[in-house]
């Protein structure tokens, strides 16, 4: 048995104080220990990028990380976005849109979207599939998730 | 799909970090970006006795007359996105948005990938490319070493286990230098199939400075030196081209592996050669 950690973790801007192992991924991290189940854990390898969260802001995949490395960091989680009966422009507009199906990829989907926006222009729709290409989904094509995040696009430039 | 056990520290410096390094004796791995060695240490094909996290030493770019300093925290995004390296090597700010994914670029590191050194990615062709020097540390002293002589096989590179790449130092391209980067992925952010990048230096409409630099096409990035020294005294034009595309797919001994042929390799290594020289020139023409 090796050393166990203790950690401070803001999550969703609430501090959660835990002991871990080291070896403890993020992802595990976020859905056994917390019950934040919202993340969700596709290929364990940082190819799917289902399971990808904000850190500190920025957007990391949670199976490439330990718990132990955000000691003192902020994460966020697709639960910080909205909820169902309040959801955030964006979740909004993937619902508009039919940006999902079964829903497995779409919470790394809009974690990834939402650094996206946030960093880059996403002029043309290249632009936004370049900017997915590291979240798979195996349902819609893309194409519905590509509109939804024009849509959102295009009101951020009306305002 | 879960990592072995291990010990975990923190290290804030790089005297702490190397003096870890030394404990263990080899058998510590340096955790930067981890966008390499978490995929590694959750397939367990690393079995390291303790991660020494050096995420807390901040990565940094810095100007100084004749150079340009990285330090090998400096993330992907931030390389991207820096001014100075925009102004400097813009080579570099077209190769590195090629890296990855938004998620990894904000978590991998220069020095991650140069001393990870897989074969097909772009930092490592771009030490090479652009003549870096790189600074290395351990408990017993420091020492540099030239990026062509710090690439020596397929995910190996000139670092014993005690050693630690602290610092990148890019030397300033010269007055009227043009460049070029070309890659084939077939999807957006993957390894590259072959990848091309080239300068080009010139005085009037002469080539005075060739580099050409490739990667997914052997065990390491390389540079093709014979391809450069055609060019050199030169106009580009399209037969002189062709002769350098030729010298390069002569230079190199790409693989096969399920993801391109080795006929494809050379055959790619060659076209984007062929781009990468045209970019170069129009650019150093002022085109």
């Amino acid at each position: 048995m090796k050393k166990m950690c203790d950690i401070a973790v803001t999550v969703n801007g609430t501090i959660y104080e835990a002991t871990v192992e080291p070896r403890l991924l993020l992802a595990d991290f976020l859905r056994h220990t917390l019950g934040l189940t919202g993340t969700h854990v596709g290929c364990e390898h940082g190819v799917c990028g289902a399971c990808t969260v904000l850190v500190d802001g920025d957007s990391a995949r949670s199976c490439l990380m330990l718990a132990v490395q955000v000691n003192g960091r902020s994460v966020e989680t697709v639960e910080s976005l909205g909820s169902i009966g309040q959801m955030n422009a964006l979740q909004e507009s993937f619902h508009a849109h039919h940006a999902l199906q079964c829903g497995f990829c779409t919470p790394g989907m809009l974690m990834t979207a939402t650094d996206l926006l946030r960093k880059y222009p996403l002029a043309t729709d290249d632009d936004i599939r370049k900017g997915l290409s590291g979240n798979l989904c195996r349902c819609t094509g893309y194409e519905h998730i590509v509109k939804a995040i024009r849509a959102v696009v295009k009101a951020g430039e009306k305002q | 799909m879960k990592p072995p056990v291990f010990d975990y520290m923190v290290a804030t410096d790089c005297d702490t970090a190397v003096a870890a390094l030394a404990r263990a004796g080899g058998e510590a791995k340096i955790l930067a970006g981890g966008q390499s060695l978490m995929p590694m240490l959750n397939f367990r094909l690393l079995r390291p006795s303790i991660l020494v996290d050096i995420n807390r030493i901040p990565g940094f770019i810095q100007e100084t007359p004749d150079s340009v300093r990285i330090g090998a925290l400096t993330r992907h995004f931030q390389l991207e996105t820096s001014p100075v390296i925009a102004r400097h090597f813009p080579v570099l700010s077209c190769a590195v948005a090629h890296v990855g994914h938004l998620a990894i670029r904000n978590r991998g590191t220069i020095g991650g990938s140069l001393s990870h050194a897989d074969p097909a990615a772009e930092l490592p062709m771009m030490a090479v490319l652009l003549d870096a020097t790189l600074r290395i540390v351990s408990s017993t002293g420091s020492r540099t070493v030239a990026a062509r002589d710090f690439f020596l096989d397929t995910m190996t590179v000139a670092l014993d286990g005690t050693e630690l790449l602290t610092e990148v130092v890019l030397p300033k391209l010269l007055a009227q230098t043009g460049w070029g980067f070309e890659e084939v992925v077939r999807r957006h952010g993957d390894f590259a199939l072959a990848a091309a990048a080239a300068t080009l230096t010139l005085s009037g409409s002469k080539i005075v400075q060739a580099r050409i630099a490739l990667t997914g096409v052997g065990p390491s990035p390389l540079r093709a030196t014979e391809a450069e020294s055609l060019l050199v005294g030169r106009g580009l034009d399209e037969n002189l081209g062709r002769r350098a595309i030729e010298a390069v797919r002569e230079a190199i001994s790409p693989e096969t592996d399920l993801h391109a042929s080795a006929e494809l390799r050379r055959h790619l290594a060659g076209v984007l050669t062929g781009r990468a020289l045209v970019a170069a020139w129009r650019r150093g023409r002022g085109g």
